[in-house]
């Protein structure tokens, strides 16, 4: 199995502990990832916002690339994976492709509308399939409680997301956890906003966001949440700290990458996986599946 | 066929202690029945102290929105043989974001008070013409989209950000502000842009989709929020953390293909704001600690000239639709 690898700018920037430890798991699968060279930022949405004729030309440009290759995409990232999916249901519009097309010429590029996108978190429960994942754990995480935390771009909206032709994507991020041996302690926030995009525009309110999921979760029994996008991982970890202050109570729920906690399961040493390089420390999750921590 | 409507119900008159439960209710219903059939079937045959909202059960009024399997929805629009989760159940709660006033009736005065807040009324300028205000015809089928909202509160109930501020104006009277900003017999477009780019506004959308999502009548209010933003950049205000963040990573990614989360951050709050830089030091001694620092050297992207061109061209696009 082999993918053109889209990695985004946040595994190998606020989250390079992301990047690593998706090419060890990967790896153990037997999936091939072959980097797309000169990839763009999706956008993201922001750059949407402003225009979404750029975004779509960017977001075609990597598509192109990938076509080029003879590969479906694999992202890494729910904002990522929204925010392609979105362009990639627009380009299917062959008068509005032919128009990014032009833009793209001069780079001797073309997108033909022929490429597929896919999230390691899909790739996981679909191509792979959790019967799979299960046969590779040497590590069962019993007795460890999950959270699942899905990122909104990776949910909705869920018509350019493949639900109607997928709708067990709904529960992917809960097989998983099933899959490597976990329980899924599951609670109302899991689709939600982290508050990540309103981090500097509007703190107050993005910290009550990440207090709100985190205490939500834990209320619900969980020992750690689960993501597969990297962005809610720089909220809900990273200002997990001042989230907590700002509630006044102490929050110290270890947040795992997606490949992170699948990887744990496969065995993989975890500094490898980069589990000490957490805002919030990830020792209580360690313990509990018995790994020896150096 | 038989369902099970769990009902998550509140009687205000009850003592507090019994106020709120929630009520299974085992139906018989035909298959093309709705949530909102299945509801009535209830109250008229089996429970009459439910109480709940509805009108023309034809996806017209509004009145009849509510969480059904946790997410906001007229309940007649919503098919019972599409919503069977596990022991053919079905959960209704009433909307979220506003308070309860009985079971699956919500208050609603802070939805109407946010839409009063956005001046929900045409403001034309200049001498009234002598007959009727003539507006051209694809500008008012562009507005249709928006129009199509019959204020059923379903982006309210599900909007992230009201969850936990009060104060944001919120997705319906949002897309209600930029109907009156694309509007071409508005004579006000820039005082409405200034109004609702205040605190609140359109740059504390989280762009989370949820209204998008829920939205009924496909209005996408976060779409318009979108618009307004860019409207709002380009009528000049430019001086909030929104727009700067919005600028700051545009050309993050011109210059280099990829954003550069350092040079974001400190573009998006001004080289020289100590207090908000100053504030971010705990989590850069944090992270720099953790080795879990962005790369202080930005290498454009192989092929960088490429990405160049595109937003030039795709500017160059948008000024040209612009006139």
């Amino acid at each position: 199995m082999k993918f053109a690898f889209y990695p985004g700018c946040v595994s190998r920037g606020g989250c390079p502990e992301l990047y690593p430890s998706v090419l060890a798991v990967a790896h153990r699968f037997g999936i091939e990832l072959d980097e797309i060279v000169g990839a763009s930022c999706t956008g993201a949405g922001v750059l949407q916002e402003k225009n979404r004729f750029l975004g779509d030309s960017l977001n075609a440009r990597t598509f192109a690339m990938a076509e080029r290759m003879g590969l479906p995409i694999m992202t890494i990232c729910s904002t990522c994976q929204g925010v392609m999916a979105q362009a990639h249901q627009r380009l299917r519009d062959e008068a509005y492709r032919a128009q990014v097309n032009e833009v793209l010429k001069e780079e001797g590029l073309e997108y033909k509308g022929t490429v597929e996108v896919k999230h390691m978190l899909w790739v996981l429960a679909e191509d792979i399939g959790v019967e799979e994942v299960r046969r590779k754990v040497v590590r069962p995480l019993s007795g460890l409680r999950v959270a699942p935390f899905y990122g909104c771009y990776i949910v909705r909206p869920s018509g350019p997301l493949g639900y109607d032709e997928h709708p067990e994507r709904a529960e992917s991020l809960e097989r998983v956890i099933e899959a490597v041996g976990a329980t899924v302690a599951d609670f109302p926030g899991k689709t939600r906003c982290c508050g990540f995009p309103i981090l500097t525009i509007n703190e107050p309110a993005s910290m009550r966001m990440v207090a709100k999921h985190t205490l939500e979760a834990k209320e619900h029994g969980a020992d750690c949440m689960v993501t597969p996008c990297p962005l809610c991982h720089l909220n809900l970890d990273g200002q997990q700290p001042k989230a907590a202050m700002a509630a006044s109570q102490d929050i110290d729920l270890p947040i795992l990458h997606l490949p992170q906690l699948v990887g744990l399961a496969l065995g993989l040493d975890s500094n490898v996986l980069g589990l000490g390089r957490h805002i919030q420390t990830t020792y209580s999750v360690l313990m509990k599946v018995g790994v020896q921590v150096h | 066929m038989q369902i099970t409507l769990r009902v998550k119900r509140y009687n205000p008159e009850a003592p507090e202690e019994r106020r709120s439960w929630t009520q299974d209710y085992k139906v018989d219903v035909p298959e093309d029945s709705t949530v909102l059939d299945s509801l009535i079937q209830v109250r008229e045959y089996v429970d009459d102290s439910l109480s709940l909202r509805c009108s023309c059960r034809g996806a017209i009024c509004g009145s009849c929105a509510m969480r059904v399997n946790g997410h906001a929805a007229l309940g007649c629009k919503s098919k019972v043989q599409k919503l069977l989760g596990k022991d053919n159940v079905i959960a209704v709660e009433p909307m979220g974001n506003q308070p309860v006033i009985k079971d699956l009736v919500v208050d609603m005065t802070v939805f109407w008070d946010k839409i009063r807040q956005v001046q929900p009324w045409l403001q034309p300028q200049g001498p009234e013409p002598e007959a009727e205000y003539v507006a051209p015809n694809e500008a008012m089928q562009h507005l249709v989209g928006v129009m199509g909202c019959i204020m059923c509160g379903a982006c309210v109930s599900d909007c992230t950000v009201l969850e936990v501020d009060k104060n944001f104006i919120g997705p319906a009277a949002l897309a209600k502000a930029y109907r009156f900003v694309a509007d071409p017999r508005d004579g006000h477009a820039k005082d409405r842009l200034g109004l609702y780019n205040k605190a609140g506004g359109i740059w504390d959308c989280t762009r989370c989709f949820e209204c998008v999502q829920v939205c009924p009548k496909g209005v996408a209010p976060m779409d318009r929020i979108m618009a307004l933003r860019d409207q709002a950049i380009d009528a000049g205000f430019i001086g909030s953390y929104g727009a700067r963040h919005a600028e700051a990573f545009a050309s993050s990614v011109e210059h280099s293909g990829t954003v550069n989360e350092m040079s974001l951050v400190v573009n998006t709050f001004g080289m020289f704001n100590l207090p908000k830089l100053l504030g971010l030091l705990p989590l850069a001694i944090r992270a720099g600690y953790k080795r879990k620092m962005p790369p202080l050297f930005h290498k454009p992207v192989e092929g960088i000239a490429g990405v160049r061109r595109i937003f030039h061209k795709a500017e160059e696009q948008q000024k040209a639709a612009r006139g």
